[in-house]
């Protein structure tokens, strides 16, 4: 019979009041948002009466999570960046040669001379004076692999060594290339996180993509090329011999050595060594500062071991020129004055106050590992995020409206119940996607009006059953019980047709449309619970209380 | 009084000339395709790479003055359009530029989309640009891929489940329907010649899942009633089942287009092209839910040993009790 026992109840009532309690903060979005910050404020140690105040905006007994509103309702900056692994194998294989030249040195006895040769990117390419020992000389560069690990266990090693005539060819291999790949798409995704933080916005999100790629959203800031600027460039700071000045841009060049431009003389271009003294990693700090001359520059300090390798580089090139590259640009090439032991210096150029105090950020931030291609890029103002809004929420209402009176005109009692059931389901969409910490998009408003009108189908389809039933004149409470019994497995089998659906467009989709899928399977397993449980439930109490010996439905 | 979109007792006869309504549907279907082959879609930067920049501005918007400022500019294909909508303002003119792909460039580059900004600043000084996107070809080629994979895969999946609650009788009807809704929808979409981006490929999906929900109902009720009446022919089953269900269909359609009409008036522009998707999607889903996926099962005719009792198979969660 008609009977549902008192710890479901109590359950069913639980789950609602716990679903509509977390919903509850978006109904006072602005003020809870405030009251977040200042807390957050707080907690970072920004405790200030003022903050205080904010922060008692919300009793921190109540929950505060809030529904993330997405970049096309807030306004912000969308970039998809694809990073340049192959980047990173040069600047490896450039590495490994002073190491692989120590080993060859060692058999000149068996190999003869040696000498690098040009070759592509990525690639040493070393020629040795007696091809009859290239056996010893393969052997010998292949005893400076080092196996790479993985959780399956050794997967080989980091180099392919292999001879062509006369020829020693080292790259990396595919194995390690994935690995350097991987590393290089984290390393990037850190830095980037980092550079953002240093800006200091709200809740931008970054993430990996795939393979190589990373999603980088920031809401409220101005435009995509704003945020370019701060993440786009490399930043790989450089201190290099120099081999010579130049103002041939078809110079040719020795092999280790690279030609690249002069920052602020246009036409100047120095020839210098590619592997580098030292290298951005080994800064510590860089501030924003000022030269001797009042112009703006930057002061930077290296940890010990750059501070030793510097300190000793300046030992013993007194009087040569030193060049200070920023991604393959010379911004100053300084004659070394003498030894510099203390291992921090002041790099000058052309800049303004804002382009030292951005290179300052950089290079605290650290340098990329690889450039950055940007895919796609896109920037919504907050005024159309707004208008967004408000249409959406308006469009709601009326929705919303509409749906209940139609109901209630349809079924009358029963359409009330199932108009109750609705509201709460509404409620319940929101407190699960505050819960989960989910991102509210345009679309994702219109997977809440579909599901407000779809939720009503569930109702429906019982609702329907209950009128046949009731034709057969069983009684009231059984044409009830009946109704929910027969309609289960058409609801279940719909939803559930429908849920996988909103799965595959969860998986497969991205931004708005992800949004979308979200609203709409959460809204699937509300309007389920709804119907079945709520809706149910107050029947029940309603049956209880009234004992009717006729229904209408 | 109640409001009854449909009679209590209804008797419909579905069915007697339901190879004429599967002729229609497969015209309908090869009109469709006609119009996609022909004209193609028009498909927004999400699938073809390129930039769009939404400007809003105090001035009416004047087509001409907008591309007389951006032709010294170089940059191949542009589109402008004026954009109408009852939820703005009275001095809010907005216009949507479209420009292709530039050639070399993976995404447009901000110095275009600079330029473009200064050229229409001179030639309309208070314009805004409330909305600048752009993806590049390599992105745009991947995102048509992965919505096709989005759209089979879902179909596929759909397929699956309904064998095994069904018969793969119903299965094949689920799906006949299914790709007809889509297509019937992709047609749509290329005769009048509306944006297709990622988001229409969301409504696609929820087409699928709405038409579905529709199909799944009406070969709940069939199954059922094939146990019930064991000799009726297959034809009258299926009239009968429809007719019971036929004022569930009504009702959940006329909620859900009542819904999703309040989301195309009021929702703003932004989202229009994505609940006009809905909407017809809704009312053809409808539709082939018992002219396409009832008649292809008519077609194929289903098993009628259906011995089993009926608390086993069918019903297998009735006895779930709240």
């Amino acid at each position: 019979m008609l009977q549902i026992d008192t710890w479901k109840r109590v359950l069913i009532w639980l789950v609602v009041v716990a679903g509509l309690l977390m919903a509850l903060p978006n109904a006072f979005y602005t003020r809870v948002e405030q009251s977040n910050d200042a807390r957050a404020a707080i907690e970072l140690g920004n405790d200030t009466p003022q903050m205080q105040v904010k922060a008692a905006q919300w009793p921190s007994w109540l929950p505060s999570g809030l529904v993330n509103l997405g970049l096309d309702l807030r306004g912000g900056a969308h970039l998809l960046a694809e990073v340049q692994v192959e980047d990173v194998y040069a600047a490896r294989m450039d590495a490994m040669w002073p190491e692989i030249r120590d080993a060859l040195r060692d058999e000149r006895s068996t190999i003869g001379t040696i000498r690098r040769q040009d070759s592509a990117p990525g690639e040493i390419r070393v020629r040795i004076s007696q091809p009859e020992g290239m056996t010893r000389a393969l052997q010998v560069v292949r005893e400076l692999a080092t196996p790479i690990q993985t959780l399956a266990g050794p997967t080989g090693t980091d180099i392919e060594v292999s001879a062509q005539g006369s020829d020693i060819v080292v790259t990396l291999s595919e194995a390690e290339k994935l690995a350097s790949d991987d590393r290089t798409v984290r390393q990037a995704l850190e830095i980037i996180r980092r550079r953002i933080d240093e800006v200091g916005t709200r809740e931008p999100t970054i993430q990996r993509q795939g393979a190589k790629r990373i999603l980088i959203q920031v809401p409220g800031i101005g435009s995509a090329s704003e945020l370019k600027e701060i993440i786009g460039t490399t930043a790989q700071l450089t201190f290099n011999p120099v081999v010579s000045r130049t103002g041939d841009a078809e110079s040719r060049v020795g092999p280790g050595e690279k030609l690249v431009p002069s920052l602020d003389e246009a036409g100047t271009f120095y020839i210098i060594e590619s592997a580098p003294v030292v290298t951005g990693e080994e800064l510590v700090d860089a501030q924003p500062a000022f030269d001797q001359n009042g112009r703006p520059a930057v002061n930077f300090r290296f940890n010990t071991t750059g501070a030793r390798k510097f300190g000793d580089y300046t030992l013993e090139n007194v009087g040569a020129p030193f060049a200070i590259v920023l991604d393959d640009e010379v911004i100053s090439a300084p004659v070394i004055q003498s030894h510099i032991p203390g291992g921090s210096g002041i790099i000058t150029g052309n800049f303004t106050v804002e382009e030292s105090t951005n290179l300052a950020v950089l290079l605290r931030a650290g340098a990329l590992p690889a450039g950055l291609e940007f895919l796609e890029e896109r920037t919504i103002g907050p005024e159309l995020g707004q208008d967004s809004i408000d249409a959406g929420k308006v469009a709601t209402m009326v929705a919303f409206a509409a749906v209940l009176v139609f109901m209630a005109l349809s079924y009358g009692l029963f359409g009330l119940f199932a108009n109750v059931a609705l509201i709460i389901n509404i409620g319940l969409i929101f407190g699960l996607l505050s819960l989960i910490g989910a991102t509210l998009t345009l679309p994702g408003i219109a997977g809440i009006v579909l599901t407000v009108g779809m939720a009503v189908d569930a109702n429906v389809l019982i609702f329907e059953r209950i009128r046949e039933e009731l034709k057969t004149a069983k009684g009231p409470a059984r044409a009830i019980e009946l109704g929910y019994e027969k309609a289960l497995s058409a609801i279940l089998d719909a939803n559930i047709t429908t849920f996988i659906t909103a799965v595959i467009l969860f998986a497969m989709g991205s931004g708005p449309v992800r949004g979308f899928a979200i609203t709409l399977g959460l809204g699937i397993l509300t309007s389920v619970f709804t119907a079945i449980f709520v809706t149910r439930l107050l029947v029940v109490i309603w049956f209880e209380r009234r004992r009717p010996k006729m229904i209408e439905v | 009084m109640r409001l009854k979109l449909v009679p209590q007792n209804t008797s419909f006869d579905f069915f007697s000339r339901w190879k004429l309504w599967l002729g229609i549907s497969a015209f309908m279907m090869a009109l469709a395709a006609g119009s996609f082959l022909y004209q193609g879609l028009n498909y927004g930067i999400d699938f073809r790479g390129g930039t769009t920049i939404r400007t809003e501005s105090a001035q009416v918007v004047d087509v001409g003055v907008y591309r007389g400022a951006l032709d010294p500019l170089e940059l191949g294909d542009i589109t402008i359009t004026e954009i109408f909508d009852p939820t703005f303002g009275p001095d809010q003119n907005v216009a949507m530029l479209r420009i292709q792909a530039q050639e070399g460039e993976e995404a447009a580059t901000a110095s275009m989309v600079v330029e473009v900004e200064a050229a229409l600043k001179g030639a309309v000084p208070d314009i805004q640009f409330v909305s600048v996107e752009s993806v590049g070809p390599k992105v745009s080629g991947e995102l048509i891929q992965t919505a096709v994979i989005a759209v089979v895969l879902a179909i596929g999946a759909v397929l699956v489940y309904i064998w095994l609650r069904f018969e793969w009788q119903f299965a094949l009807g689920a799906v006949a329907a299914l790709v007809h809704d889509v297509i019937l929808t992709i047609g749509v979409f290329s005769e009048l010649q509306i944006r297709f981006d990622l988001a229409i490929i969301a409504a696609l999906l929820t087409i699928v899942g709405y038409s579905l929900n529709d199909t799944v109902v009406v070969f709940d009720r069939v199954r059922e009633n094939l146990r019930k009446y064991k000799k009726t022919p297959l034809k009258d089953v299926l009239n009968i089942s429809i007719n019971e269900t036929l004022s569930r269909t009504v009702m959940t359609s006329v909620t859900t287009l009542l819904a999703l009409i309040s989301l195309y008036v009021l929702g703003g522009d932004v989202i229009r092209g994505f609940v006009f998707a809905m909407i017809w999607g809704v009312i053809v889903g409808t539709y082939s839910s018992v002219f396409v996926a009832s008649a292809i099962l008519l077609y194929l005719g289903v098993k009628r040993d259906w011995t089993k009792p009926s608390n086993t198979a069918g019903n297998q969660y009735a006895n779930i009790d709240a």
